[in-house]
């Protein structure tokens, strides 16, 4: 991906074939995050079907209005990132490094309310399957199932936030240099791809995670 | 087969000679194609050798009428065989209705089989001839899997359900079964032996020896011990009388058939489903039965359910002590 | 036949004299020899030596893996175990698996072959993302060190195949670190999938349309579709697994209310379209050698290319077909016995067309060429029996038995192995420039065909006797096939290890070839042996079609 923006590599004959190939390389990798998630959103929504009640009140003890800020947050920095995105595309270095920033803080702030706030929330009130579980009443056992897709799900979506996050930096220094013009601003747009991708994954993962708790 | 080396196992069950009937056709029709192909390939090689260097070969254009033709053939031979072993398999899918139910518990690394009657057998299991027999089986631990090569029936053990299989012993005589899924160290050693008796033979092997209990009396005195009585024979808990294979309402909407999985789950887990009507009262037994204890209980209720389920009427046995305590208690919404 | 030994048809120093030829490759710039020291190959990106890495690595756990089948078999030997215990013996058969699945048959052509070729194919100077191919090595020595570390640690013993909840919670072997190996490995299979879809799109010489390209590249990108779509779902179930042993929750654990058989529908998921990916390069390497060695054009080109990717697709619907007696629906088991023999006619379209081709052919034996026949035999007879375990009836019985063993050994260790071989020989002059000794190839050949039928033919009958496997002893009437499967394996031993030795030998020792030995059609084979860092001077132009052969003499030098 970062060669796109440095010279022409090697391999390729000329800019639109390394960019188109790019790009391609982005979808097919976003293919298999589809199916890596897919997987697990599979394997989740069963047990939901099969222990509803159990994962209604799991669900009902996450904090609605904390998930609420953090899609807030992931949707503008959806929108940030597609400003840098027009921002490269006009040659605008200036705006290009601001939004690239500004979807890094907000990407940071996402994950630092997931895991401070609301992790560290659950740890203390011992949700935490296998670290510190100490609710007992009934159904505690599809409630802690529920917890463990809960901490695995949004754990790994964390996890390639953080990735973006590694990205946007990557990005942000390459800017700061002057690497990108109109012409050469494929990098940009391949890691808008997948910043895009982690916000769809969490748009999902929002819903079927705070919003089942059958309070609506 | 041939004596000293057999190319397949005995048949033993009603289904054995069907099933290899298939498996023959699938031979031919394996060794066929091989045949062909192999030949084929032999002949083109030896009369197309090349003979000098650089010889040319003689380029040959697509064919599309051959291409349909061996696309077709083979399509035929897999409809028709897939049609074959569907129907086979579906109509040896459902137990006749008169089929012994033996209970099977499997565990790391040996087989608890329970019979009806009372015995229990460990790694052997007697049964009679020309009889259907419905195994119905759990695990205690891993998944593990019980077949009977000599009947071709085989079937997962699973831990935290049932399932079942059924035969029809065709020969009197000793027949291997195997566990049949992975389990751990001695997955290999976990097996015996499916002892074919004639009904006479059969009869005296059960009455003699150790006589336990039934199955249904043995759930009858759980369910006065273990306190189910308390709820589920004074209304403060459904009652089970035609419970078993009927429908049950939930709290929830849904509807559900009271099978032996329910069952069991109403007892490990009695806040999962709740009945409509009534409220989530029940305290779990779990840590409190063992899997034998569980299927004595399904065994028990499934007692109380008439021909066909449609008259309430008394059950077959019911033992001394549980009629005092009916007396006693008052379990009106038990038996009418 | 009867030409001379170690000379075939091939005219690698016919025109020249030895002496020029020999000082010719050494003065010339190759991939080899551009640079040297092992900061150049460890940090190279260059996607042939990428493959000789790949190359040097699967070799090894192929026989790390296949040292594990010999134990196996020789304790088979005695109904009792003969030089194991039963938990080593466990041990032992997981390592098999999980070696021989992840670390050799999964990456072998792709990685090997693929790398080497697909670009070469293509008329490209290197892959799309070469560090990304360079980092998928990495990746797979990483997964693959866990893995090992894992053997030296005490072993694992669930099977490749982690069954729940033996392997969450009642194994007491080295299941996390195998797991999380397998899952690494899968990173690397990715990315290689990755590379070459990018590649097959976006990179052809001028003229060469997707059909024109040959069927190696058809069945390299179907392999690659199910390599990006399928392990991700293995990586998902494996973690599953991990987790629920480290955290001690129960997501697969009955209980605790988890459900142990949807980690085997996870598992499948990933699992079947896996053993496509095992066995479609094969199929493409065939494709080549069956036209290079009777010089003929393929019959029904168009055929045998979307067969590759009807097996690619349908290779995804059928993987219930190893849970008919694991406790689904029969409704289930219905849908996924009938989409089984579906997937079935594809791969007999490909057997059909490749004998086709032989026809009015002008066939040469090299070793190559024997191994491309013994597949499309074994591969008939395997894939055949097959439908024996997608015909539901016949599965009840033979399910978990050596009739399955038997089935997906003839696939892998008759057809996949087979073709590796076929290819490795094949494109060995391309690789490394040197001719290998043919009468001892041709020897191997037949040696590893005699081998091989003799230790697994009987394994079918032994399981439609009802031998279950994974047995470590054995009840004693099973015992007279299982010495004849034994007896087979130590020919088979023989047939791999003599390759090994010859093939090392002509890196050095092996007579120079030149660019094209076999007279063979392909852009590889346009540029020399072996080729330089950027493969071709100039952008090859491409105007004819794959294997057009017959259309001029076919320059042979």
């Amino acid at each position: 991906m970062h060669s796109s923006t440095a010279a022409l590599a090697e391999q390729f004959d000329d800019l639109q074939q390394q960019q188109e190939a790019s790009s391609l390389g982005m979808w097919v990798f976003l293919a298999t995050e589809v199916m890596f998630f897919g997987g697990l959103f599979t394997a989740y929504i069963l047990y939901r079907n099969f222990y509803l009640p159990g994962f209604e009140a799991g669900s009902r003890l996450l904090n609605v209005r904390i998930g609420a800020l953090n899609t807030a947050i992931l949707l503008c920095s959806s929108l940030t990132m597609a400003l840098a995105v027009r921002a490269a595309q006009l040659g605008k270095k200036g705006a290009l490094t601001t939004f690239l920033f500004l979807t890094l803080l907000l990407g940071l702030a996402f994950v630092a309310v997931k895991l401070g706030l609301e992790w560290r929330h659950d740890y203390l009130e011992g949700f935490a399957p296998g670290v510190h579980w100490t609710f007992h009443g009934p159904d505690w056992r599809h409630i802690e199932l529920f917890f463990v897709f809960y901490f695995f799900m949004t754990g790994i979506h964390a996890l390639h936030m953080v990735v973006g996050v590694g990205i946007l930096t990557a990005l942000i220094l390459m800017a700061g240099r002057g690497k990108f013009s109109p012409q050469r601003y494929n990098a940009v747009e391949v890691a808008g791809l997948y910043w895009h991708f982690v916000d769809i994954v969490w748009i999902f993962l929002y819903p079927l995670l705070y919003l089942i708790g059958g309070r609506y | 087969m041939w004596q000293g080396f057999p190319l397949r196992p005995e048949q033993a069950s009603t289904i054995a000679r069907g099933i290899d009937h298939l498996y023959y056709f699938l031979t031919a029709v394996d060794l066929f194609f091989t045949a062909l192909i192999f030949l084929t390939i032999f002949y083109f090689a030896i009369k197309y050798r090349r003979r000098a260097k650089g010889a040319k070969a003689t380029q040959i254009g697509a064919n599309l009428p051959l291409e349909v033709v061996w696309t077709v053939i083979p399509l035929g031979i897999c409809a028709f065989t897939f049609l074959w072993g569907a129907s086979l398999f579906i109509r040896y899918s459902r137990p006749p209705e008169a089929a012994t139910e033996i209970f099977v518990v499997g565990k790391q690394w040996m087989w608890k089989l329970q019979h009806p009657e009372g015995p229990m057998e460990i790694n052997e299991l007697h049964v009679p001839v020309e009889r259907p027999i419905k195994l119905t089986m759990t695990s205690e631990d891993v998944i593990h899997g019980f077949y009977i090569p000599a009947f071709r029936i085989q079937k997962d053990v699973i831990p935290g359900r049932y399932t079942s299989i059924w035969f029809q012993a065709t020969k009197t005589g000793q027949y291997h079964f195997f566990c049949n899924q992975y389990c751990g160290t001695n997955h290999a050693v976990m097996a015996g032996y499916v002892i074919v008796m004639t009904p006479d033979d059969y009869e005296q092997w059960i009455s003699g020896g150790i006589r336990g209990e039934s199955m249904v009396s043995a759930g009858a005195r759980l369910y006065d011990q273990l306190g189910c009585i308390t709820c589920h024979g004074t209304g403060k808990g459904p009652p089970f009388v035609n419970l078993f294979g009927s429908k049950v309402k939930l709290t929830d909407g849904t509807t559900v058939i009271a099978d032996e999985d329910y069952i069991r789950e109403s007892i490990l887990y009695p806040s999962a489903q709740i009945v409509e009507g009534y409220t989530a009262l029940m305290p779990t037994y779990k840590g409190q039965v063992t899997e034998e204890q569980l299927l004595q209980l399904i065994a028990y209720i499934k007692s109380l359910s008439a021909e066909g389920g449609k008259q309430p009427s008394k059950p077959a046995t019911y033992p001394p002590s549980l009629e005092g305590a009916r007396e006693a208690g008052g379990t009106g919404k038990v038996i009418k | 036949m009867g030409e001379g030994q170690g000379r075939g048809e091939r005219e690698g120093d016919e025109a020249m004299g030895t002496v020029t030829v020999e000082t010719e490759i050494e003065s010339r710039v190759h991939y080899l020899n551009a640079s040297y020291g092992i900061k150049s190959w460890l940090l190279t990106t260059d996607h042939k030596r990428i493959a000789l890495l790949y190359l040097a690595s699967i070799t090894f756990f192929f026989f790390v893996g296949g040292a594990a089948a010999v134990l196996m078999r020789l304790n088979l030997i005695s109904p009792g175990g003969a030089i194991v215990e039963p938990a080593t013996y466990n041990k032992l058969f997981s390592m098999h698996g999980i070696i021989m699945v992840f670390l050799f048959l999964i990456p072998s052509i792709p990685a090997v072959l693929g790398n080497f070729l697909v670009p070469l194919m293509i008329g490209a100077r290197d892959l799309a993302f070469p560090r990304i191919n360079l980092l998928s090595w990495y990746v797979f020595m990483a997964g693959g060190l866990l893995i090992l570390y894992s053997v030296i640690a005490g072993g694992v013993d669930t099977g490749w195949t982690f069954y729940t909840p033996l392997s969450t919670t009642y194994a007491n072997t080295n299941v996390i670190s195998a797991a999380l190996g397998v899952f690494i490995v899968g990173f690397s299979s990715i990315l290689t999938g990755l590379n070459f879809i990018v590649t097959i799109h976006k990179m052809r010489a001028p003229g060469m349309t997707w059909f024109k390209m040959p069927l190696f590249l058809w069945a390299m990108y179907a392999t690659s579709i199910i390599q990006i779509l399928g392990t991700p779902v293995l990586a998902i179930s494996l973690t599953l697994v991990a987790l629920e042993r480290l955290f001690h929750v129960g997501v697969f654990d009955p209980a605790v209310g988890g459900d142990p058989v949807l980690f085997q529908h996870l598992f499948w998921f990933y699992s079947h379209p896996a053993v496509y990916i095992m066995i479609l390069p094969s199929m493409g390497v065939i494709s080549e050698l069956v036209t290079a060695f009777s010089k003929k054009r393929i019959f029904g080109y168009t055929f045998v290319a979307f067969s590759s990717v009807a097996i690619a697709v349908i290779s995804f619907l059928v993987w219930g077909h190893h849970m008919f007696v694991a406790g689904q629906s029969i409704y289930a088991g219905l849908v996924f016995s009938l989409l089984s023999f579906a997937v079935a006619i594809p791969s007999a379209i490909k057997v059909f067309n490749w004998t086709a081709t032989l026809y009015k052919g002008s066939i040469s034996y090299d070793a190559p060429m024997l191994y491309a026949l013994g597949f499309i035999g074994l591969f008939t007879m395997g894939g055949l029996t097959g439908l024996f375990l997608a015909t539901l009836a016949v599965d009840v019985h033979v399910h978990g038995t050596y009739f399955v063993v038997a089935h997906f050994h003839y696939i892998m260790v008759g057809g996949a192995v087979m073709g590796y071989l076929g290819g490795i020989h094949y494109w060995w002059p391309k690789i490394s420039g040197r001719l290998y000794p043919e009468g001892w190839a041709r020897l191997s050949a037949a040696i590893l065909f005699v081998g091989f039928n003799l230790t697994f033919f009987p394994q079918y009958v032994l399981g439609y006797l009802g031998m279950p496997r994974r047995y470590a002893v054995y009840p004693s009437e099973f015992q007279v096939l299982n010495v004849m499967s034994s007896a087979g394996a130590s020919i088979l031993g023989v047939g791999y290890l003599i390759p090994l030795v010859y093939l090392v030998w002509s890196m050095r020792y092996g007579p120079v070839a030149g660019p094209n030995p076999w007279g063979a059609k392909g852009l590889e084979w346009q540029a020399p042996s072996p080729p330089p860092t950027e493969n071709f001077e100039e952008t090859p132009i491409v105007t004819e079609e794959a294997y057009a052969y017959g259309s001029e003499e076919t320059q042979v030098a």
